[in-house]
């Protein structure tokens, strides 16, 4: 393309049919206790 | 448009990011104002009105960078639908993985804009024992029913007051976590006063993560976080601090923080940010205070443009190093966004997990939805002495995400915060399901930097593939 250029080839609807799994790291127990961004957190599933 | 698409303008470069894909993409400008003025559905043929809309551009350029939009339209990561709320609608409790356990409710600083009220929550002055320590793990076994990984932090007040309790319950939890099929992961959050080589070789070989609270520059750390005689911490902890980190680093690990906040005495935060870094940390998280805005330390609605200026600071530097050097000088919390491999969807709807999988444990074994609700009656879930929990309020936890949540269906960030700080909607706006909208706010500034980042990030790794090539 030439006016777009696509970063990331990831589609999170892809990651909601198989997610909820519950391994990963709970937000709140992160650096931050407060400000929580939840998308800095990785999937342990894919681990 | 806030509920599709998200446009804006990072140092000069057009993003525009696809709200219900996670998709990311840089566009020039044409694209940039085009996207602007459509709503999906997108028809396959261009409607003329742009034509005039978009008047200043050559027509066949536009209708190139439409047929562009049309061709990710159809490939669904541009202007994609949410179609999530089927997951949130059959929300229910979860089993509990993760506990802020407080062992100490007393602290050794008198920090100013502590929300602990100097570390005993307004309780009373109080140390866990090693019984309720080991308690506590036999109860979090228990109410994680099929999860393997369990988080514990140690947390306070100050958690190295109470430190008899810190080994004991974290060598009870390693003699039975096998027996159970589990998998500890210890954390600490520490102010780094009682530091010494053992308990740093200690924390070192048995915590997952830990977090070291340093507020930058000797003369604004010391102004917030003095002692109780009202001396500065500084000179006392930074030593300690080297130690336990070049100790990790040794074994090539990251996994600690050194995690500051800032207040309306310090808006100059970055340079607070550059001094850490100074001092040889590179995993660092520097927060915004949390306080109501009657407390002069307070960030308030008219500090914003200010913090916003220096999110900005904080990411052309961090993009320059990437540009010169394919790499970030170092890790700022806030700005770490994975753009390829993030949580999953079913997980962003959700935020924090507090009062659901996450509790928060007081020395009296007292049970609460996380720290910051900690000695609010109201919010009491049970004792794990009697090993229930309030079922009410853990589903009503359970069933609070981006759905339920008041302007966050329709806010772009919604995937990237899924809902923001519960504690702090009660707090501030009188309602768990409303995000304090200062915080919100910060958290959608953020955010673009910690995506402009990505990008950044993205393109050096291209350069040096192409470069190997």
């Amino acid at each position: 393309m030439k006016h777009i250029k696509t970063i990331n080839k990831a589609n999170l609807k892809e990651t909601a049919a198989k997610g909820g799994c519950g391994k990963c790291q709970t937000s709140c127990q992160s650096a931050c206790k407060t400000s929580c961004t939840i998308a800095n957190q990785q999937c342990e599933a894919n681990k | 448009m806030t509920n599709t698409i998200h446009r804006f303008i990072q140092s000069g470069e057009y993003i525009v990011v696809d709200v219900n894909s996670g998709g990311v993409h840089v566009v020039d400008k044409l694209v940039y104002d085009m996207i602007g003025l459509l709503e999906p559905p997108i028809a396959e043929e261009m409607p003329e009105r742009l034509l005039s809309e978009l008047a200043g551009y050559p027509a066949e350029e536009v209708r190139e960078c439409y047929a562009e939009i049309y061709s990710l339209y159809k490939d669904k990561i541009l202007f994609s639908e949410d179609d999530y709320r089927k997951y949130a609608d059959i929300a229910v409790k979860a089993p509990i993985k993760a506990m802020c356990l407080h062992v100490s409710h007393d602290c050794n600083l008198r920090c100013k804009y502590c929300f602990a009220s100097t570390g005993d929550f307004g309780t009373g002055r109080k140390i866990m024992t090693p019984e309720t320590g080991r308690k506590a793990i036999d109860f979090l076994i228990e109410k994680s029913m099929g999860r393997q990984n369990l988080e514990l932090d140690f947390f306070g007040g100050e958690p190295l007051m109470a430190w008899e309790t810190v080994k004991a319950t974290v060598d009870y939890a390693r003699s039975v976590e096998k027996q159970h099929g589990k998998n500890f992961r210890f954390t600490v959050t520490t102010n780094g006063m009682l530091l010494d080589d053992d308990k740093i070789d200690y924390i070192n070989r048995e915590m997952s993560n830990c977090v070291l609270s340093l507020d930058g520059r000797r003369e604004v750390n010391d102004n917030t976080r003095p002692t109780p005689n009202g001396k500065g911490c500084y000179d006392i902890i930074v030593p300690k601090y080297k130690k336990l980190v070049s100790e990790r680093v040794n074994e090539g690990r990251t996994d600690y923080y050194v995690r500051g906040t800032f207040t309306k005495y310090n808006l100059d935060f970055v340079e607070d940010v550059l001094h850490i870094a100074s001092l040889g940390f590179d995993q660092l998280s520097v927060e915004p205070v949390s306080a109501p805005a009657d407390k002069p330390y307070a960030i308030t609605e008219d500090d914003l443009p200010k913090i916003f200026e220096q999110y900005d600071k904080l990411y052309d530097i961090m993009a320059e190093s990437v540009e010169k050097t394919g790499k970030k000088p170092f890790n700022f919390f806030h700005y770490m966004i994975d753009l390829n491999q993030g949580p999953c969807a079913v997980k962003r709807l959700r935020g924090c997990g507090c009062g659901n999988e996450y509790v928060a444990v007081t020395p009296d074994g007292d049970i609460y939805p996380c720290h910051q609700f900690v000695g609010i009656d109201e919010w009491k879930m049970g004792n794990i002495y009697d090993g229930v929990v309030d079922a009410k309020i853990a589903d009503y936890f359970a069933k609070t995400h981006i759905y339920s949540k008041k302007g966050c269906a329709d806010c772009w960030a919604r995937f990237y915060c899924s809902g923001g700080c519960n504690a702090n909607g009660f707090i501030y706006e009188g309602d768990v399901r409303t995000p304090y909208k200062i915080q919100c706010a910060m958290m959608k500034k953020r955010v673009e930097c910690g995506i402009a980042l990505g990008v950044k990030l993205n393109e050096a790794k291209e350069r040096e593939a192409s470069q190997n090539a």
